[in-house]
């Protein structure tokens, strides 16, 4: 894995990242390649809050399988201890909003935890409020509270808005989410337009145009702060390839690109790290389990809901990227759906380069050298994440009633 | 839910590789199950954990969070409804422990199998109600869960880090601190005036004025009502229970690895007073609760405490081993 290649790989607008001799950018959360010295949050798979002041086993037997495999970017990201960010979950009481914001509560990065929904917030801010874990919590109840438990905030994420049940698509959510999700980022470019704005309420392939759009009429639209979170979708994949391979979960890290929904969502699994081969029946039925993750949730819950516990575990492992860019860590990768020039579709998910001004590189690498599989699933996918697409562009632009 | 006479001799099998006693029997079948190898099966350092009451408030929050922890490599998740929802569910999450879900008293025998550590829950509060008003629905359940002719003293663990959490977060507040540098000792019970917060003995050495000793007192104590009421009728505290079940749960993983010095508030079998059980700090090692500490210095306002604490205390205990003898 030669680190030129990674060099020349990326599109940017300001500096070529410093020669490294890590290997093609990781998508995953990369907390542990950095030293220092007092309590640590090592990503998303551990919180050193869980065990107290006391060194963490969490951190430990990660820093311990993790090293040998990871080498560090040129210059050491330092926690620092006095980071403190603010964050707003938006949709807070919610069966995503409530494990999310235990786990956002439980990052040492946040000074301030805001949490907003229409009903209930009040009881899950004094229940997270008792965890001794340093940020504040504080609730909003109401479109009236909205503006307040918007201002000054870093990051501002969105899960609010109904989930499916057994037999619906995502897009059947498109109804009432696409005029919550319209609602609230309107808030937004009012109160924080600076923010890093998260995006989670599905369909995410019509949610995130109708925040652009939004934005944009307010006059605020930067591309770079805008994300379709899908981080969800990789987990999946690296836990399937993991199971189906016999890997080592830590070591494992798939691409995943397109969009959020059914055959939008492409794993590239032939650029699955670690490398390994697959037949062509394990790439097909791969693709399609990952593709269908989602359903199998829904069933499994039998009306009950979709996936929030591994949706609030991607969601945090996001928040917790952007916290990381925002603090100045140069080495954030993930995959999301942003706005892009990767193909012609105004929007694509990809992996990204997080920095402090939000998307700093788009990683074209991810679109060259791609299967035959891999070629043909992009070119099938492109027609409905474009009607998706346009379907929210054109919701967002309706005239108002 | 009806258990027959040969359950004790079923349990006894289930949780038989944690028993030295029985290890000589295991050993003649198969040489390899000395009670170090029972540890991680399938090759993987790591411990077995069940969560009964999975599809709850609390036990979907604590199996996402028992989930993220690299000392968990197996993860039972146990419910009487909506089990494969959350399995599916936490099954997606890309960290080593492996998940399974049951559902059903029939399946519960398969959950516990094996198992290194289980977290039994129950039905939350509604305001108005005491913990106490809980009782029979819980006590019921936990009866079920624990039956068994193989108590071990050391292996029964209340869970009050919520108290201890809490205690530490109103501590941090008072005095300006980050509340992950307080540490507030709480003995006693796990509810209302049976929680005893030792203000005298917090680290780092603080004091108190009596105001704020009796402010602090009281929200801890009534910190559990305090959400109640804030949730009005939606539930108890679920969030914040999960996390201090969590952090309780990975401090006991740790003493079963053997790690030195792991020292945790715990509601256990204990002669400190003479109550039967009563909560102080505990150091968890291989076997359990290995070591119970006494109070320690108490000052005057502490002294009170556990006088009035052990009377409610005496009474709860005792209407548990009624229930129990029934």
């Amino acid at each position: 894995m030669a680190a030129t290649s990674a060099a020349s790989s990326i599109s940017i607008g300001s500096t070529v990242p410093r020669a490294t001799s890590s290997s093609l950018p990781q998508s995953r959360a990369q907390a542990v390649n950095f030293n220092y010295s007092l309590p640590r949050f090592t990503a998303l798979r551990s919180s050193t809050l869980l065990s107290g002041p006391e060194s963490s086993s969490f951190a430990k037997s990660l820093r311990g399988s993790v090293t040998k495999s990871q080498s560090t970017s040129t210059k050491p990201y330092g926690l620092n201890i006095n980071a403190s960010y603010k964050v707003a979950v938006l949709g807070a009481a919610g069966g995503i909003g409530q494990p999310l914001s235990l786990l956002i509560k439980m990052s040492p990065l946040v000074s301030t935890l805001h949490l907003y929904d229409i009903a209930n917030v009040k009881g899950v801010a004094a229940d997270l409020s008792h965890c001794n874990t340093p940020s504040q919590v504080r609730d909003f109840t109401g479109p009236a509270e909205l503006a307040d438990c918007l201002k000054d905030v870093n990051v501002v994420v969105i899960p609010a808005g109904v989930p499916r049940k057994p037999g619906m698509t995502r897009d059947d959510l498109f109804n009432i989410n696409a005029g919550i999700v319209k609602t609230l980022v309107e808030a937004v470019a009012d109160n924080c337009p600076n923010a890093f704005i998260h995006i989670i309420s599905n369909p995410v392939n019509s949610t995130v145009p109708i925040a652009a759009e939004v934005l944009k009429k307010k006059g605020v639209y930067d591309p770079k702060k805008l994300f379709g979170v899908t981080t969800l979708d990789v987990v999946r994949a690296n836990t399937f390839v993991s199971q189906k391979k016999n890997l080592k979960l830590i070591d494992v890290d798939v691409p995943v690109i397109g969009g959020h929904a059914g055959i939008t969502i492409l794993p590239l699994l032939s650029k699955t790290k670690p490398s390994v081969s697959f037949t062509d029946e394990e790439i097909e039925k791969l693709t399609l389990r990952i593709q269908n993750a989602g359903t199998e949730v829904v069933d499994a819950k039998a009306g009950a809901g979709s996936a929030t516990l591994s949706m609030a575990y991607a969601a945090a492992r996001f928040v917790e990227s952007s916290l990381r860019a925002l603090d100045g860590d140069g080495d954030v990768y993930e995959c999301s759906f942003v706005d892009s020039t990767l193909t012609d579709l105004p929007f694509f998910a990809s992996r990204i380069k997080i920095g402090r001004n939000g998307v700093e590189a788009v990683i074209e690498s991810d679109l060259q050298g791609l299967t035959e599989y891999e070629q043909k699933a992009l070119e099938a996918l492109k027609p409905e994440l474009k009607a998706s697409i346009e379907k929210g562009v054109a919701f967002a632009n309706k005239p108002a009633n | 839910m009806e258990f027959r006479g040969d359950a004790s001799q079923r349990i006894a099998m289930i949780s038989a590789h944690l028993q030295p006693s029985f290890t000589s029997q295991m050993e003649e079948k198969n040489s390899v199950m000395g009670r170090e190898n029972c540890r991680g099966k399938g090759g993987k350092a790591g411990f077995k954990v069940a969560i009964l009451g999975a599809a709850g408030g609390i036990g979907q929050s604590l199996s996402l969070l028992m989930k993220m922890n690299p000392l968990v490599s197996l993860l039972h998740l146990y419910d009487v409804v909506n089990a494969p929802g959350v399995t599916a569910d936490v099954s997606h999450m890309d960290t080593g422990a492996v998940v399974r879900g049951f559902l059903g008293a029939k399946q519960l025998e398969d959950a516990l199998t094996g198992m290194d550590l289980v977290i039994p829950a129950g039905v939350p509060r509604k305001p108005g109600m005491t913990r106490d008003d809980l009782f029979k629905i819980n006590a019921g359940i936990v009866k079920t869960l624990c039956e068994a002719g193989t108590y071990d003293p050391k292996k029964l663990l209340g869970v009050t880090t919520l108290d201890v959490a809490r205690a530490n977060t109103f501590v941090a507040e008072v005095l300006g601190l980050d509340p992950r540098e307080v540490d507030v000792p709480v003995v006693g019970g796990h509810a209302g005036v049976t929680i005893l917060p030792l203000l005298s003995q917090v680290k780092p050495p603080s004091s108190f004025t009596p105001s704020e000793t009796e402010y602090l007192t009281n929200r801890i104590q009534n910190g559990g009502t305090e959400v109640v009421e804030a949730k009005a009728g939606a539930g108890s505290a679920t969030l914040s229970m999960a996390y201090a079940a969590a952090k309780f749960a990975d401090a006991c993983l740790r003493g079963l690895r053997g790690d030195a010095n792991v020292v945790e508030c715990s509601f256990v079998a204990s002669q400190v007073t003479e109550l039967p059980f009563f909560a102080t700090k505990v150091r968890l090692g291989r076997t359990g609760a290995e070591e119970v500490y006494q109070l320690g210095p108490l000052n005057e306002y502490e002294r009170v405490g556990p006088e009035k604490a052990k009377e409610e205390l005496a009474g709860s205990i005792q209407k548990g081993v009624d229930f129990i003898r029934k």
